[in-house]
């Protein structure tokens, strides 16, 4: 009879992080509070409100810096599936889902506070409105591809499809554009991102590039702590799969 | 490659030929929507008359969901995409001719859904030239994007329910754009309608090419 030696439980084995923060996230956080703290007291009680729009202006210190991480989301997201299909790594798969998750959010928001700003100017929630609707049929492409993400598979070919997904809906983006530019162009009007005042100035102007680099700031800090949890969710995966067949290989060796 | 895709395609229509599954059930799917469009407008206050080439492109992408179920459903349910890999045939070659097929099938759901919007709706058809180009780009363009997303759904048990959630947005260019294509070509205004053509040709072509490339990835490992 063959001895066979136990591997080590890998459950029983050192574990790995205890959390995904680290010095460098600890500082991107810190950074981030406090310029969600000056985005919140300039946007909202220091910047006077504007001459014309009065005080939803306050709205673009929001609506800037969502779509702004949006769209860097979804070309990181693009570049990501182009490169695990060139690549074939999972740094590149985790990536472009960590970027993909966190652009619908603020994709989503986005879509909120441009509506609550049309129900104040227009009077109305909703108006097909060539940006509005074509930040909607991206949100819903990206639904997509986040609802594919949550199908169980493996590794590779949950990568894969996600790859071509990213793909396909990056293409789409300029052909939406276009083709809702047209259908509405005879139509459009006041937008939320059209209404900056190019003369804008002092306290204005600093709260939005505040809430802008604030933005950008709590998007790298989120991009990297969504990487590493799902780096560890396989990682965790791999345990439990090794587990399995150690379990397994037990079960052999005693009969 | 073309030979593969010509394979593929005369496949896929002699399937189609003996079983009958689009004349048997997509066609008369895409009849019943104009019939229930025609219940939710008044038929009497014009809506539907106005609204004509929006209704008929909508009754196209639904049954032009149903088509691509039913063109990747026969590959997968018997693990004939895993025989087509083996096959040797080139995956840019299977793509293609999935393409071709779908483009055909889904052009005589067109000629039918267009007698059937001249029978119902009393629509006239004028400014053909125009008319013909943009359902055969758009149709193109359907199936170039569809047939990517019907083999990445076609091993999924969900890809009932998905397969309509990938496409559909994906398809929002192309039904405004045919749509405004159509209103142009019905009223013979053929000057500001070939943008809209230009701009279904872009996108047909766009994923021609990227389906053509990711047809391998997508054979070999979705």
């Amino acid at each position: 009879m063959t001895t066979v030696t136990p591997s080590p439980r890998p459950s029983e084995a050192p574990t790995g992080p205890r959390g995904t923060g680290s010095r460098g996230t600890k500082v991107l956080g810190g950074a981030a509070l406090v310029g969600l703290a000056l985005t919140i007291v300039y946007g909202l009680f220091i910047s006077p409100p504007d001459a014309q729009l009065g005080e939803t202006i306050r709205i673009i210190y929001m609506h800037v810096p969502t779509v702004v991480v949006a769209y860097v989301s979804f070309i990181i997201t693009a570049v990501s599936s182009a490169m695990y299909l060139w690549k074939r790594t999972e740094f590149w798969d985790l990536l472009g889902s960590s970027a993909a998750e966190i652009g619908v959010v603020f994709f989503a928001v986005t879509i909120v506070d441009g509506a609550l700003w049309g129900k104040i100017t227009w009077g109305v929630f909703w108006r097909w409105e060539p940006r509005l609707t074509t930040s909607a049929v991206l949100l819903l492409m990206y639904i997509g591809y986040l609802a594919v993400r949550a199908i169980p598979a493996d590794t590779r070919t949950r990568a894969t499809r996600s790859a071509v997904i990213g793909l396909v809906a990056v293409v789409n983006v300029p052909i939406v554009h276009k083709a809702v530019d047209w259908w509405r162009g005879l139509h459009q009007g006041r937008t939320v991102l059209s209404t900056i005042d190019p003369e804008m100035g002092g306290t204005q102007l600093f709260a939005m590039y505040a809430s802008l680099a604030t933005g950008l700031v709590v998007f790298a800090w989120l991009l990297i702590h969504r990487f590493r949890t799902a780096y560890l969710t396989e990682r965790a995966a791999d345990v439990g799969l090794d587990d399995a067949i150690a379990q397994r290989q037990a079960e052999g060796a005693e009969k | 490659m073309i030979r593969d895709a010509w394979l593929v395609l005369v496949k896929d229509l002699r399937l189609e030929r003996r079983a009958k599954v689009g004349l048997a059930q997509v066609l008369p799917f895409a009849v019943l929507v104009l019939m229930l469009f025609a219940f939710a407008l008044d038929p009497d206050r014009g809506v539907l008359e106005r609204a004509t080439p929006g209704l008929f492109w909508v009754a196209v992408l639904f049954s032009a969901v149903l088509t691509l179920q039913r063109s990747f459903g026969v590959e997968a349910d018997d693990g004939v995409l895993e025989a087509l890999r083996l096959s040797g045939m080139s995956p840019a070659g299977i793509y293609l001719g999935k393409v071709g097929a779908l483009t055909l099938q889904l052009l005589v759901l067109e000629c039918v859904l267009a007698l059937g919007v001249a029978v119902f709706y009393g629509t006239v058809f004028r400014g053909i030239g125009l008319l013909v180009v943009i359902a055969v780009l758009a149709t193109v363009g359907i199936a170039a994007s569809g047939a990517v997303y019907g083999a990445l759904a076609a091993r999924l048990r969900s890809r009932d329910t998905l397969l309509p959630l990938l496409m559909l947005p994906l398809l929002a260019p192309v039904l405004i754009s045919a749509t405004r294509g159509f209103e142009i070509g019905l009223e013979r205004q053929a000057t500001e309608g070939w943008s809209w053509a230009a701009l279904l040709g872009v996108f047909a072509l766009a994923y021609l090419s990227l389906g053509t490339i990711l047809f391998r990835p997508l054979l070999e490992d979705a």
